[in-house]
């Protein structure tokens, strides 16, 4: 039964008295694409951070939901709160693979969470990860590469090796933050689709934001837009109208 | 009409003279000189003098003797040892000192006691440090590790925190969210981003440590400088010759091993390489370093 | 795709066999050297354990410190020091440049005169300037004039190689554009290699001077002049107050050095 997330009462101010996220209600439950648009600066981006407590929620409650075991991500520290990112991938905008590392090092990154410093140091990793990594370079279809470092790669690539970093996790829920906004239209529809398919595969629930609202109702299930640090549209591509647009963004020169 | 705006054009503007204030810098500069050379008291006769000092002190200078080989070679591995040993220790030491001096990952009460024990470390010249500790541990090498490795802290130390507060930041937060501990998230975000120079300033202080061994002997701290001091004193001149081409050929040799760990660790050398012959044409900066 | 395709637990390793061969081939080097250098390294442990009684018995004999000290003799040695520095980074800097230029392999292609140039430099690096000292005073005598030879010669070392560095990486579109003019190899450094180096240069200049500065204040210690005479007499006379307002004064001088080298380069660089 794949993990859900409950958002309860998500709150974040980054200066006293001016909050960024207001009080969010959110359930995501079950797998498929959950798609969050909005302007810049609306708290897309911190949001998604709290899930994996990149950024210290000001109040509120995380809970990330696995059969029988509830977590409150927001309240965990120390060891518990390292335990509980394993179970949260992340893929970033702007790819943040270590550079001077390899692509085979890279997404072994991903089982750090799982391997003691020492055995990591001497790159004594488990052969089960060996083979996932193999397994999931082939699946990005970048076998060939695999001893290339990452600065080497292009933008497309370097995201492929992120998403693959962020699956070796063995995620219970991936996190995309704006994971095509820096690369070219074709090449953002080949990650678009390599994330839904790879996550269907896994049968987990991808919370990803963008700003590309086509590419969003081509390949969510369920959109969810934000505005000034609240939801104000939540369902699918249909019910997404051009005034439900223009409550979102603002401004009408930019709607066909 | 043509020649008088030509000459006028030519009257006018001389392209690339120097602007006014290179031209005061440099009268100001020469001006400096007089005045110091004055005041160190520098005349005409005492160089001449002194030259004709030289061509004595080089002409006992030349055969260099070599007869005190044993003498030589002692005190030369005891220099090579304490620049080992001082490299070692300060390499070792500097790591951890230096990540905790990184503002961008340390909070406060570690960043600050930690770039003032750099800072400190760096204040007085290893010569110096080398007479304290020779009051502390006594006269021999000891002393000469211990001044060498304090001097290597002071270097390392504040260029690895300086790299350090270079990395890019998001690399980190990468490797955070997949929940590595602190130590897996040291070793695969920050460390690879600063291992080159790293490596670099670490190479290049051996250099340095092995260039100082050579001379905190005329302290009395251990290693081939006091072999060279007493010769001075003795005006065995040639004995002097002997040592310091030496000394020249261990640094070159020095360099040269710096150069080659740097080539294996840095650019991934392996032994094939090595058996094929290089085709480059080797220039200045084959060993380069940041200083 | 193809079904038959037979899966086959692949190893990784991070790097091939040679590579692995060579960095075991100089850990096992490292090691080596270390084990041998830590066995015959001579440690009386009496004076380890006695150290830190050594030490408080310094620091009390440096207290209280002797400021009087310091207007009699201590400044007018301090001034000394800052001239023999910067006269000797002066000397240097004009002796480098032609030998940097020499060593620079792009601009002076003459193989021959290229391995001399560095050979000179590497020399002058690895001659300490406390070594150069003992070597000038052996000339001329003790005083500030060894001195300043000592700084000027081991200055030009570390100024000539990174100025030929420079010069060799700089930029050739400008230039070839210039040689392509016709113009002579004088005109080709001043108006092509030197506005590109110009900054780097001054840079490494001032680096420099700071460095010989500290240096400076050392060599005294050998009779080359400087603040070194005065602590070096100090210390024989076992006048440790004295000692203390010496080394406070050094301190002090370094301190200033690095102010007005970020100043200055803050305004100018």
């Amino acid at each position: 039964m794949p993990a859900q997330l409950s958002i309860q009462d998500l709150t974040k101010s980054y200066r006293a008295g001016i909050p960024v996220l207001k009080g969010i209600n959110l359930e995501i439950a079950g797998e498929g694409v959950t798609a969050i648009i909005g302007p810049s600066g609306t708290g897309k981006s911190t949001l998604l951070r709290c899930i994996n407590r990149l950024v210290e929620p000001t109040s509120g409650r995380v809970m990330l939901i696995n059969g029988e075991t509830s977590l409150d991500l927001a309240k965990l520290k120390g060891r518990a709160l390292r335990r509980a990112r394993r179970q949260v991938g992340m893929v970033f905008q702007e790819y943040n693979l270590v550079e001077r590392l390899t692509v085979m090092e890279n997404l072994l990154t991903g089982r750090l969470g799982y391997t003691p410093a020492w055995k990591a140091w001497l790159r004594w990793f488990e052969v089960s990860d060996i083979d996932r990594a193999y397994e999931l370079i082939a699946k990005v279809g970048l076998s060939e590469l695999v001893n290339q470092r990452a600065d080497a790669l292009s933008g497309g690539q370097r995201q492929r090796v992120g998403i693959a970093r962020a699956l070796m996790q063995k995620p219970e829920l991936l996190l995309a933050d704006e994971p095509t906004s820096s690369l070219d239209p074709k090449t953002s529809v080949e990650i678009m689709e390599l994330l839904t398919e790879l996550a269907q595969a896994e049968r987990i629930p991808v919370v990803i934001n963008m700003h590309d609202v086509e590419l969003a109702k081509r390949f969510a299930l369920r959109i969810i837009g934000m505005s000034g640090g609240d939801i104000v549209f939540d369902g699918t591509g249909d019910q997404l109208t051009p005034d439900h647009l223009k409550s979102i963004y603002g401004g009408e020169s930019w709607l066909t | 009409m043509v020649n008088l705006s030509q000459s006028l054009i030519a009257k006018r503007c001389k392209p690339f003279s120097l602007s006014r204030k290179a031209k005061f810098g440099f009268w100001l500069l020469l001006a400096y000189v007089v005045y110091a050379g004055a005041q160190l008291d520098f005349s005409y006769a005492r160089f001449i003098s002194g030259l004709d000092n030289a061509s004595a002190f080089f002409d006992r200078m030349f055969p260099p003797n070599f007869e005190r080989s044993r003498i030589l070679i002692k005190g030369m591995v005891e220099s090579l040892q304490i620049a080992v040993l001082a490299s070692l220790l300060g390499i070792s030491l500097s790591l951890p000192i230096g990540l905790l001096g990184a503002r961008n990952l340390m909070p406060g009460w570690a960043t600050w006691p930690a770039r003032s024990l750099i800072a400190l470390c760096r204040a007085l010249h290893p010569v110096i440090v080398a007479i304290l500790f020779v009051k502390a541990v006594g006269f021999g090498a000891l002393a000469g590790i211990l001044a060498l490795t304090v001097a290597s802290i002071g270097f390392i130390g504040k260029l690895f925190t300086e790299a350090i507060e270079e990395i890019s930041i998001k690399q980190v937060e990468a490797v955070r969210s997949t929940g590595a501990s602190f130590a897996n998230v040291i070793l695969f975000s920050v460390l690879p981003q600063v291992f080159a120079r790293f490596v670099g300033f670490s190479t290049y202080q051996f250099d340095s440590n092995l260039r100082n061994s050579t001379m905190v002997g005329i302290v009395g701290a251990g290693g081939i400088g006091g072999t060279l001091f007493s010769a001075f004193q003795r005006f065995d001149y040639d004995f002097v010759a002997a040592i310091l081409l030496t000394i020249i050929a261990v640094i070159m040799l020095g360099e040269l091993f710096a150069g080659f760990i740097r080539s294996v660790f840095l650019d991934n050398i392996g032994l094939s390489d090595l058996l094929r012959k290089r085709n480059k044409p080797t220039s200045l900066s084959e060993g380069k370093d940041i200083a | 795709m193809l079904d038959a395709e037979v899966k086959q637990p692949k190893r990784w390793r991070r790097y091939t066999i040679d590579q692995r061969l060579m960095r075991f081939a100089i850990y096992l080097f490292l090691v080596a050297a270390i084990v041998q250098s830590l066995r015959n390294i001579n440690i009386i442990p009496e004076f380890l354990i006695d150290a830190p009684e050594q030490m408080l018995d310094l620091f009390n004999r440096m207290w209280p410190v002797d400021w009087a000290y310091y207007p009699q003799s201590v400044n007018s040695a301090l001034v000394e020091t800052i001239h023999i520095a910067t006269l000797g980074t002066i000397i240097a800097v004009l002796l480098a440049v032609p030998i940097g230029l020499m060593a620079a392999s792009n601009f002076t292609p003459n193989r021959g005169l290229n391995f001399v140039a560095r050979l000179i430099l590497v020399s002058s690096r690895s001659v300490n300037s406390l070594v150069w000292a003992l070597l000038f005073i052996a000339i001329f005598g003790p005083g500030a004039l060894a001195g300043t030879l000592a700084i000027a010669f081991r200055s030009i070392g570390f100024i000539g190689k990174l100025t030929g560095e420079a010069i060799e990486e700089a930029n050739l579109g400008s230039i070839e554009a210039l040689k392509a003019t016709g113009a002579s190899r004088g005109a080709l450094l001043n108006y092509g290699y030197w506005p590109q180096i110009k900054p780097a240069f001054w840079s490494l200049v001032l680096l420099r001077w700071d460095i010989n500065i500290r240096e400076s204040a050392v060599l005294g210690l050998v009779g080359a002049g400087g603040i070194g005479m005065t602590l070096d007499t100090a210390m024989n006379l076992f006048q440790w107050d004295r000692v203390a307002v010496i080394l406070i004064a050094i301190f002090a001088i370094v301190i200033v050095t690095e102010i007005i080298i970020t100043q200055v380069r803050k305004r100018l660089l």
